[in-house]
């Protein structure tokens, strides 16, 4: 493992307001309401830093705007943004944010997890990594990793 | 000494140091207790120690000191003679300067010197021989925490107790204390130490004295504690707070003037920090000391302190937002606490010395320049964000300084009203006398100004009014009134105009939110003083009363305006303003309470009524007129929709009287005393429908009828027993005046005999005016007080039993209400038509009603006489209204039954019972579809819907009901009721259920039960839970196939989620884990209801909490079941779902392969 942070003193932004959803009054039991971006980014703004006690919100490594829904095909496509160039932790943040859409969203549920492109210096690779799923198989298999895994998502299910 | 030889063991004990603690505070105690009893004499106790006192072992010597000190200590309140006193202080104060045996000394002279006179103490000599020597041999720097606090404590206790002792040391003292508390850091020892130096600068309040020339050095001291920085971390105990030590380093600040020439620039410097704590706590040591430095010191720091406090106001202020609407709360809270810290000093300095401030204030370029600046922008979207900051800035400074005295308020508005109103472009005139001309007005007002002119006249008001409180008369000649009167017309006109020329929507708010406020503190001046005269109070009125009858699609404007409208009622009314009360009443109660006439439709109702409630909470006189108001126009809608039939004043008649109901009687209610508005309004109504005989509006209009019914509920309710017997009296009147005046009934004492033919035409067979009035008076009876005099109760009954009986629930609920108020026993003495409850009961159930089927038989739907027997053993159904009938019958009896569950009379049981049974009737279906062949379909479903509504009656049995039967209505309610039906009624359901052979009747019990456990108490159904679980999870599999029973389902998955997540229940829980989970994931697909869907989500949370071993099995099917549910489409059911699975997927390998 790495020894020292990769980035020691990361920018912490403010939280976003949540956001209540006001229900209409008279709601229709039958009405299907979709799968939404707050919807997504609700399963991961709260998704811990594995550097630092923050949520992934508060670095501002992913965001709303960044997560593109389309409920209709069923496709989530998540782009995050590592707070620094060669973050190491990248594939890690990318693991996270896969593990934590495979336990929240519906099985037919296609997720496509990417860097944004220009903010990471292996780009290419860690998308790749990210999108095979063999790779993420693999990784899951790896008991260390579960457990940072499972640490980072914890939060989220508070 | 018979006890010498314990008295060497405690002593020996005490001095040894290898014994434990609590032994030496035993011996301890002993020793005291035998002074205490005077078994033993100090004399002879230091006898006995002497050679522990004098020991050359210094550890042992110490000890023993420390034993006699804390002894000394203990006995306190024990008289002592001077001669002991005498040795013992001189002996300790000898001790201080033993070092090694140090804690003892002090401690022992400190307990001496603590001592009250009474029961002798020391000299003036002794305390300062005590004092010399503490001076010369105490190094308290170099001692330990501990042994620094009680040096202190002594040394706090010989400046406070013995102040003449210690003058005289001078120089000398005031160096010994500077040498000692240098350097201190723990924050207990500090809190002594400031007040040290407190007391000390009382002692020596000479500017020439000793204090005088150590100043410098002490405040050296004492400055480098400011601010108050605490670093230990917060899990530490600390006893004392940094608020107290902040507290105590500011009085010690603030001793003596002599600290001015350090404290002032310390503070200034201070001040400018950027720590915003650091701010705040400068503030308010400033605040402080100026008062205790005194003007004179102060002034000459004035011009320091101006700028350093009208910068800290500049950047401190607030987001420009909180002028366009409501101060914002809890956001920038600390910047708020600078700005009004700030404020409260400017207050102080100001009053302090108000010529010289003020001077500063008016004369100050950088406000200068901000005014101009703001008043060249013409528009209040031009000014920037930097420049609106400023602004706020000023108008606090302004305002402060207006506020502060009459004097400065003149100098404030000398130097720049006149300014504001060229900005404004205003002109002057003098007295009242305006030229009657339409004012001009041109172009938008710089909105600058008006923001400042209008915290001006917020200060002169709120300075006024403080005058007012403290009973001095404000001048109307003082100049600054002077200067606001001759502006006045003019610029409520402005104002006016402000609210009226609107463009832009965002911006127009600035000015409207000032335009009104503006107009609001106008029209609120005290009368005694008054720059205002009447015509332009009643002009501002006129104005705003204008706003809201014409300008309600402006949403702001017009909240506002009824906004201010209600403040300046309110002060009207609280402050017995004779000439504007009149004003007020006239333009606004009158014109809002004109505004409810029919025929005018200008304006939306739903606001009409708003502002006719608000305006009417602002006083009781402007209420009673408004109410008048309200009931004549509530009374022509109702005539006229009865009349017309008119369906849209129908409408509007519902809101009318839903207003009536819901802001007017609970005002009257709370203010309490004004029982006769109800009371008319009952009345009324009751004449109302005593003049419509021709009622051309059907019952179709169930919203009026209904909301009639609330008004008339609440309106009784809230009546006296005596108000309430007349309306009864003349409601019954009223109700014998029509169909319901035959002689059968009022005669009908006896078993009456209703005609079918009537009853089965069901509700038609009612003219509309009948059911109308049966309906108010079942309203009526609703809201009876129990002691209320019924007149002739049997006739009532009578009437309701035959409506009842065509379907009219309201009069079910009055005779629920009836069976619950009535007394027991009735003195017969009392009128003639008085009726006891055994009476009256015995009436219902003897009750029988001739129906006329094909055979003509005679029908007991509610059973025989004797009332013990009530059974529907007679009951056979033919046709369908007899079904309905009986269904009807059923609704009575429950809500009958209701009445007496809730006083807890005994006969709820047979009518329980008798409901029961027709529950369980369906024996006889198959009996009878054997005989009627063809009509089995129809008959079978009607023993079905009586079946069903039996199982329903306990819905109604057991919960609560806003109709009727409850608090607001008098209800007499025996505590714990639901509880003990629960227990009465579960054993029985529960053997029904066990004896059932035919699957219907068995879902019919499981509804009942359902019902039941639904509104029981928790705790009563957690205590039988194993019992229940069962059943209750049968309920949920049989009821979740209807649609219609979703509400139930609900209910019962809220007991169940009940009896999860308590304790008690767990139990219960466990055993039946494998079940309830299996139901429970069946209901996670349940179609017609979300709450559902998420309820058992939830619940399934909450088992996976049990133990590992007992649901681990579960665990495969609930993930695969759970997984369907993040698809679910409700985002709420999907959130839960996540939640679930991951708690159910940890509970074994957190791997994601589940």
């Amino acid at each position: 493992m790495v020894s020292g942070l990769i980035n020691a003193n990361p920018i912490v932004y403010e939280k976003k307001e949540r956001r209540t959803r006001t229900a209409p009054d008279d709601v229709n039991e039958y009405a299907v309401e979709p799968i939404d971006q707050l919807e997504i980014f609700d399963h991961l703004r709260d998704i811990k830093d594995p550097e630092h006690p923050y949520s992934l919100e508060e670095l501002k490594v992913i965001s709303e705007d960044a997560i593109e829904v389309d409920d209709k095909h069923n496709h989530v496509r998540v782009t995050f943004t590592p707070t620094v160039e060669h973050c190491s932790m990248a594939t890690v943040i990318g693991l996270c944010l896969r593990v934590k859409l495979m336990r929240s969203l519906p099985m037919q549920y296609k997720v496509d997890i990417r860097v944004a492109p220009g903010t990471h210096a292996t780009e290419a690779a860690v998308n790749k990594q990210l999108n095979d799923k063999e790779r993420v198989a693999a990784a899951l298999e790896n008991p260390n990793l579960v457990d940072m895994v499972d640490e980072c998502l914890a939060p989220t299910f508070a | 000494m018979a006890d010498s030889t314990h008295l060497v063991k405690h002593i020996e004990s005490y001095v040894d140091s290898s014994s434990s603690p609590s032994q030496q505070s035993a011996s301890l105690d002993a020793i005291t207790a035998l002074l205490e009893n005077d078994v033993l004499t100090i004399e002879a106790l230091v006898r006995e120690m002497e050679m522990y006192l004098t020991i050359t072992d210094s550890i042992i010597r110490a000890r023993g000191i420390l034993l006699l000190a804390e002894l000394l200590g203990r006995l306190a309140s024990k008289p002592l003679d001077d001669a002991s006193i005498r040795s013992l202080i001189g002996f300790f104060t000898e001790r201080l300067a033993d070092w090694k045996a140090l804690r003892g000394a002090i401690v022992g002279c400190l307990a001496l010197l603590k001592r009250k006179s009474n029961v002798g103490m020391v000299t003036v000599n002794e305390a300062r021989a005590v004092a010399q020597s503490y001076l010369q041999n105490l190094q308290v720097q170099s001692l330990g925490q501990h042994d620094r606090k009680i040096c202190f404590e002594l040394l706090e206790c010989i400046l406070d107790c013995y102040p003449d002792a210690v003058v005289a040391l001078g120089d000398n003292l005031v160096y010994g204390i500077c040498e000692a508390i240098d350097g201190e850091k723990d924050p207990e020892c500090l809190m002594i130490t400031f007040h040290i130096v407190e007391v000390l600068a009382r002692l020596f309040p000479d500017p020439l004295g000793p204090l005088a020339s150590f100043a410098a050095d002490l405040f050296e001291i004492l400055g480098c504690y400011f601010p108050i920085h605490f670093t230990h971390p917060k899990g530490e105990e600390v006893d004392v707070k940094k608020d107290e030590l902040s507290r105590a380093l500011m009085l010690a600040f603030a001793s003596t003037p002599l600290f001015e020439p350090f404290a002032i620039p310390l503070l200034l410097e201070k001040l400018s920090s950027s720590l915003p704590s650091a701010k705040v706590e400068s503030l308010r040591y400033l605040s402080y000391c100026s008062v205790m430095y005194g003007a004179d010191r102060m002034a000459k720091h004035a011009e320091t302190l101006w700028s350093s406090l009208k910068d800290t106001i500049y950047n401190s202020s607030q987001p420009i937002s909180s002028l366009e609407t409501e101060p914002l709360d809890g956001m920038g809270f600390q910047e708020n606490q600078i700005t009004t810290e700030a404020i409260l000093l400017m207050q102080k300095v100001i009053l302090q010395n108000d010529g010289l401030f003020i001077s500063l204030i008016v004369d100050d370029e950088e406000i200068k320049s901000t005014i101009n600046s703001i008043t060249s922008f013409k528009n209040y979207a031009d000014i920037p964000m930097q420049n609106k900051k400023k602004l706020y800035a000023v108008g606090q400074i302004l305002s402060v300084s207006a506020k502060a005295s009459i004097a400065s308020c003149n100098r404030v508005f000398e130097s720049f009203f006149l300014c504001l109103m060229d900005a404004l472009g205003l002109s002057g005139s003098s007295g009242d006398s305006h030229p009657e001309e339409d004012f001009e007005f041109s172009g938008r007002l710089k909105y600058g100004a008006l923001y400042l002119c209008i915290e001006l006249l917020a200060a002169c008001r709120y300075l006024v009014l403080g005058f007012e409180e403290s009973s001095v008369t404000v001048s109307a000649h003082e100049k600054w009134c002077c200067m606001l009167q001759s502006f006045c017309y003019s610029l409520t006109e402005t104002l006016c105009c402000t609210l009226l020329t609107s463009t832009d929507k965002d911006i127009q708010n600035a000015y409207i939110h000032s335009g009104v406020r503006g107009l609001q503190i106008l029209a609120t001046f005290p009368g005694s003083f008054l720059p205002i005269s009447k015509s332009i109070f009643e002009n501002i009125l006129m104005r705003l009363m204008s706003i809201i009858s014409l300008n309600f699609d402006k949403a702001f404007l017009w909240k506002l305006s009824l906004k201010a409208l209600v403040e300046i009622g309110s002060f009207v009314d609280n402050r017995h303003e004779a000439d504007k009360a009149p004003s007020f009443k006239g333009i606004v109660v009158e014109k809002i309470v004109s505004l409810m006439s029919p025929d005018d439709s200008t304006m939306p109702l739903s606001l009409k009524l708003e502002a006719i409630s608000e305006i009417g909470t602002t006083g009781l006189n402007f209420m009673l007129t408004i109410v008048q108001g309200l009931e004549k126009t509530v009374f022509a809608k109702l005539s006229e929709s009865f009349v017309h039939g008119n369906v849209e004043s129908a409408e509007s008649t519902v809101q009318l009287l839903e207003c009536f109901s819901n802001k007017l009687l609970p005002w009257f209610d709370k203010i309490g005393g004004f029982e006769e508005v109800p009371f008319h309004f009952a009345i009324n109504i009751w004449d109302q429908i005593e003049k419509s005989t021709d009622f051309s509006i059907g019952l179709q209009e169930k919203e009026l009828v209904g909301a009639t019914m609330t008004a008339v509920k609440l309106a009784v309710a809230n009546c006296s027993e005596e108000s309430q017997s007349i309306i009864v009296q003349k409601a019954f009147n009223v109700l014998l005046s029509s169909t319901f005046s035959s002689k059968e009934f009022i005669s009908g004492t006896t078993s009456t005999k209703l005609e079918a033919s009537q009853l089965n035409h069901g509700l038609n067979s009612f003219p509309c005016r009948d059911q109308w009035r049966v309906s108010l008076f079942a309203s009526v009876i609703i809201a009876l007080r129990p002691q209320t005099h019924i007149p002739n109760v049997k006739a009532i009954v009578h009437i309701f039993l035959t409506t009842l009986l065509s379907g009219h629930v309201p009069a079910a609920q009055a005779l629920g209400s009836i069976v619950n108020k009535l007394p027991l026993k009735i003195n017969t003495m009392e009128t003639s038509d008085g009726c006891s409850l055994e009476e009256v009961l015995d009436i219902i159930f003897s009750t029988s009603v001739r129906t006329s089927d094909g055979n003509g038989l005679l029908r007991r739907v509610c059973g025989t006489g004797d009332g013990s027997d009530i059974s529907l053993s007679g009951l056979r159904l033919s046709n369908v209204n007899n079904s309905l009938l009986h269904i009807h019958a059923i609704v009575g009896l429950a809500w009958m039954g209701k009445g007496l569950l809730m006083r807890g009379h005994e006969k709820v049981r047979d009518i329980t019972m008798t409901i029961l049974s027709c529950l369980l009737s369906d024996s006889d279906v198959g009996a009878l579809s054997l005989k009627q062949g063809p009509s089995k379909d129809s008959t079978e479903q009607d023993v079905l819907a009586v079946m069903k509504s039996a199982a329903d009656a306990f819905h109604i049995l057991m919960s609560d009901s806003e109709a009727c039967l409850n608090r607001r209505f008098h209800t007499i309610i025996r505590p714990l009721y639901k509880q003990r039906y629960f227990s009465t009624m579960m054993p029985i359901v529960l053997s029904s259920v066990a004896k059932s052979d035919s699957p219907i009747t068995r879902s019919m019990l499981y509804r009942a039960f359902a019902h039941i456990i639904s509104d029981a108490p928790l705790s009563a159904i957690l205590s039988e839970a194993k019992k229940l679980l069962p059943i209750l999870l049968d309920c949920l599999s049989m009821l979740s196939e209807e649609i219609s029973d979703r509400d139930i389902i609900y209910s019962i998955l809220l007991v169940l989620s009940g009896i999860l997540t308590d304790k008690n229940g767990q139990e219960a829980v466990v055993e039946n884990a494998h079940i309830i989970i299996s139901r429970l994931l069946g209901l996670i697909s349940y179609p017609h209801m979300m709450l559902v869907r998420e309820t058992a989500i939830q619940c399934l949370v909450a088992m996976s909490a049990l133990p590992h071993a007992r649901i681990y099995p579960m665990r495969t099917q609930v993930l695969r079941t759970i997984s369907n549910a993040l698809g679910d489409p409700k985002r709420a059911v999907r959130q839960e779902a996540v939640r679930c699975r991951q708690a159910w997927a940890s509970i074994a390998s957190r791997s994601l392969h589940f």
